[in-house]
């Protein structure tokens, strides 16, 4: 990220702040005098009608201020709702993301779909579905406690009816949601708990219109935009006469170092963009830092002072009589979506309209209108679906640089799809990060002290903050708008220290972080934040304790853990699992143990990793995965099981061979050759055991696997070898090497 | 630009453009199919796969001049929302994805695998998938979904 080094210290202070309030809380709680606090997001949005309508056609619409991003939220919320209103899932249309039609629920992000639109939407439909009763009594002369609903007809006991779509039209929804209707107890769900098929599903595999790259409009051009070769680079000069010259080339942009075409057929707009790219002349600075174990030791030396996180002390604690120290490393990794991002924008008489596929309409609608100068509500900000994202890639840059692109196509839209080199070079990546873990044991083999002292930068730098402007090309304009220095996101889910302070009840511990907001390389939220390399470090050096310890991890983990429902998975997996006390690897083959509660606020994941490690060549295998989750009450089992096998095989992935290269000047990760991730051949069996809570609120479940998975496989790479390996990614040729 | 006739899904369009067009763009913006997908424009990922007479080919580097000689399949030509072929049938019962990107290329790969090997192992679906990315990691769901499918195009082949 480009610095602003100018900042004095009171307004970085005041932007700190403000930007905190923003990442954090953008549902923060607005509460006025005499109203109660109502539950999940309804909180922020409290009419009844932003969240449903019965339609006259006997349909409803439940709206969502959260996008789908192929994890299933628009069948998770479908069920809800069905189950509150009483009627067939079918009936259900669903609405997400778009400024003009739903609830503002910030960001699609942090597991929290289901817990803040879920929760909103089960106590407004429940005190819907009570509007329409009472309604109902009234018109039938009848107690409303002597009703019953099915499927949206409501009978009386002498068989007279009426239908919540005769009603539609009489109910006004138009009012303050109290959420004093209680919603139903589990027994009475007849769609929540169960596997209902995913209603995105389908015409994704019949080339249905899924995605924003299948959005076409009347008279609709193609763009492109041409990047600069490296951060902070600065375009000198560029023929842009030349590339309008090229067939089908409708215009050239060209404002500061910003550079982009549109042309009439896509083939076009990609030749546009070579040409330009040959052409075009670019001032660059060495301004990456280095690479390898200087990366860290570079990062560990940045002037940030620790902030304590959280202190314990105990006296009763006996003193350690052995003590540990090991440093952990995580590099930069990309989020690597198989589609690179893509908008499509128009401009109409001065109001623009995106179709997006940012994982929050409203704060990149914010940032938008901060760009074009313009008010918010001139611009319209609609969800379409792009690939699997995994927290903020280049969605929202690509929405502006379309944005910016169909300024100079007289009204015609815009469809602005990145390459793959755009996507890999300039889509923010999850921070690289430095871990250091100390701790001891006493004489009986209890962890006694322990210490977390953590080097970050930024994860969270997306659109929407309170100053400066959060998207790619704003920073490129010859009028520039500079980024905010962001805060880190505050505790308890925590940004940088996500997951650092451990769920274990050791007597005394120090976490310690230290968030550098400057990052040489543009670093945003990649799923679990600072939790996957924070866990990661936690759980490995809980096993090397346990090994100093002579004690077996699982045991020890459960020696140090009171929280009931934390133990319920550890036992649940280590049985699943078949997991012996004491089995050493074979030296190649070992297994390994990890466990977390997600931010220590959402679900709970125990995974048992299967390794083989090949000695010759350094390659490790995950053969199987068995993970244990505690996710509060499921709504969609199958959906659950989706999100933890995918984030075990893709934290694998992460764990096993992905880095950004870069040099001092340039990301040289470009193309998927220059960032292999796990393929068919290598991925792990994975086994997922859930235990369900019906009498439990919901908790997250799409980013609780990544870190014990990373852990497991780690601790079960030492288990098989009796070698610790401490730095990410563990590849061939870095295993060789301690093995070695 | 010259003009190509293209058999595609046992149709005929013509279409005009330059001979070394990729046949991603013109499928996408000419035909108006939604099946294959941009994922890198270099052949690495497999999103943009298509099958040009039964044989998996990669639209993103195929010039359309090449592909007008052979019959050209989209995941469109095997089955509709409506009337699902197996493997799409298998796809969908299997949830066999998050966000789907990849699928079109799975299908298209697993379709042209079953033609030739309606029985394969684990093994040789993983062989056959192995140069197509998911990030989302439904990997497993996948190969479930492909062997799924070859039982039911067996079941279909003995009636």
């Amino acid at each position: 990220m480009s610095a602003t080094p100018t900042q004095n210290v009171s307004r970085r202070d005041f932007l700190k702040v403000s930007g905190g309030l923003v990442i954090g809380f953008t549902l923060a709680p607005r509460l006025a005098l005499g109203q109660d606090r109502l539950p999940g997001s309804l909180e922020a949005n409290r009419m009844l009608d932003a969240w449903l309508r019965i339609e006259p056609n006997g349909t409803v619409t439940i709206f969502t201020g959260k996008i789908e991003l192929g994890q299933g939220i628009g069948t998770a919320l479908a069920q809800i709702a069905a189950d509150e209103l009483d009627v067939n899932l079918q009936r259900i249309e669903v609405v997400y993301g778009d400024t003009a039609r739903t609830p503002n629920e910030g960001q699609t992000a942090g597991s929290l779909s289901v817990e803040q639109s879920g929760t909103a939407l089960r106590f407004a439909c429940a005190e819907g579905r009570d509007m329409l009763v009472s309604a109902a009594a009234a018109k039938l002369g009848v107690p409303a406690t002597d009703l019953r609903v099915s499927d949206g007809t409501i009978s009386a006991p002498g068989g007279a009816t009426v239908t919540y779509w005769d009603l539609a039209r009489d109910t006004d929804f138009k009012r303050q949601a109290t959420a004093k209707v209680k919603p139903k107890p589990p027994a009475e769900h007849k769609w929540v708990g169960k596997s209902i098929a995913r209603r995105d599903i389908p015409k994704k595999f019949t080339g249905g219109a899924a995605y924003v790259q299948d959005v076409r409009l009347p008279n609709m051009v193609f763009g492109r935009v041409v990047r600069p070769p490296s951060p902070g680079a600065q375009l000198l000069s560029v023929d842009e006469a030349a590339a309008r010259r090229l067939p089908g080339v409708v215009a050239v942009v060209r404002d500061g170092s910003f550079l982009a075409v549109a042309a009439e057929r896509e083939e076009q707009a990609i030749r546009a963009r070579e040409a330009l790219t040959r052409s075009a002349r670019w001032k660059e600075a060495a301004s990456l830092p280095p690479t390898g174990e200087a990366l860290y030791r570079q990062l560990m030396s940045s002037p940030a002072p620790g902030d304590t996180v959280v202190e314990k002390t105990s006296s009763v604690a006996g003193a350690p009589v052995k003590t540990l120290e090991a440093l952990y490393t995580r590099p930069y990794q990309s989020h690597g979506s198989i589609g690179p991002s893509c908008a499509v924008a128009q401009w109409q008489d001065g109001k623009l309209t995106v179709w997006t596929h940012s994982q929050g309409v409203f704060p990149l609608r914010a940032d938008l209108a901060k760009v074009f100068g313009v008010k918010p509500q001139d611009i319209r900000c609609i969800h379409a679906e792009g690939a699997g994202c995994y927290g903020h890639n280049g969605a929202d840059d690509v929405a502006l640089d379309a944005a910016l692109m169909a300024r100079a196509t007289r009204g015609r839209p815009v469809k602005l799809q990145w390459m793959r080199d755009d996507e890999f070079m300039w889509a923010p990546y999850g921070s690289a990060m430095a871990v250091k873990l100390s701790g001891g044991i006493d004489g009986q083999g209890n962890i006694v002290s322990w210490s977390h002292e953590m080097w970050s930068h930024p994860h969270s730098t997306r659109p929407g903050s309170s100053a400066g402007v959060n998207l790619l090309a704003a920073r490129h304009l010859a009028q520039a708008f500079q980024p905010v220095l962001p805060a880190d996101v505050p505790q308890p889910a925590g940004g940088a220290a996500r997951n650092a302070i451990p769920l274990y009840d050791f007597p005394n511990v120090k976490v310690v972080k230290h968030y550098i907001a400057e990052a040489p390389l543009r670093t945003s939220a990649l799923r679990t934040l600072g939790g996957y390399a924070n866990v990661f470090a936690l759980e490995s050096f809980v096993d090397e304790l346990a090994l100093v310890a002579g004690a077996d991890p699982v045991e020890l983990r459960l020696n140090h853990l009171k929280d009931a429902r934390g133990r319920a998975v550890i036992e649940a997996a280590a049985q699943r699992a078949g997991w012996q006390p004491g089995l050493l690897g074979d030296g190649t083959r070992g297994r390994g143990f990890a466990f977390a509660k997600y931010k220590n606020l959402a679900c709970y994941c125990a995974t048992v990793a299967d390794v083989e490690v090949d000695r010759t060549t350094g390659r490790v295998s995950v053969a199987r995965v068995v993970a244990a989750v505690d996710a509060g009450q499921i709504v969609n089992p199958d959906g659950v099981i989706n999100q933890i096998e995918g984030g075990i095989i893709q934290s694998a992935s992460w764990t096993l061979m992905e880095s950004v290269r870069f040099d001092r000047t340039r990301v040289t990760t470009r193309s998927w050759s220059d960032y292999p991730i796990l393929r068919f051949t290598e991925v792990p069996e994975v086994e997922v055991v859930l235990l369900d809570q019906p009498a439990e609120r919901f908790l997250g479940v799409g980013e609780g696997a990544q870190g014990p998975a990373a852990a497991a496989i780690a601790n079960g790479i030492a288990n098989a070898t009796g070698k610790r390996l401490r730095a990410l990614p563990f590849t061939a040729e870095r295993v060789k090497q301690a093995l070695a | 630009m010259a003009n190509f006739t293209l058999r595609i899904n046992g149709e005929t369009k013509t279409v005009s453009v330059e001979p070394d067009t990729p046949l991603l763009y013109v499928l996408r913006n000419d035909l108006a199919l939604n099946g294959p997908k941009f994922g890198c424009g270099l052949a690495q990922c497999g999103a943009c796969t298509v099958l040009v007479d039964g044989k998996p080919a990669r639209s993103c580097v195929t010039p359309v001049s090449t592909a007008a000689k052979g019959r050209i399949t989209t995941i469109e030509g095997l089955g509709t929302v409506d009337r699902l072929h197996p493997l799409q049938r298998a796809f969908i019962d299997e949830q066999a994805c998050q966000c789907g990107f990849c699928g079109n290329g799975m299908v298209m790969s697993a379709k042209a695998l079953l033609d030739r090997n309606p029985r394969p192992t684990d093994r040789q679906i993983k062989q056959t998938l192995n140069g197509h990315l998911c990030r989302c990691a439904s990997h497993n769901r996948i190969v479930r979904a492909v062997q799924r499918a070859a039982v039911a195009l067996r079941a279909e082949a003995r009636s």
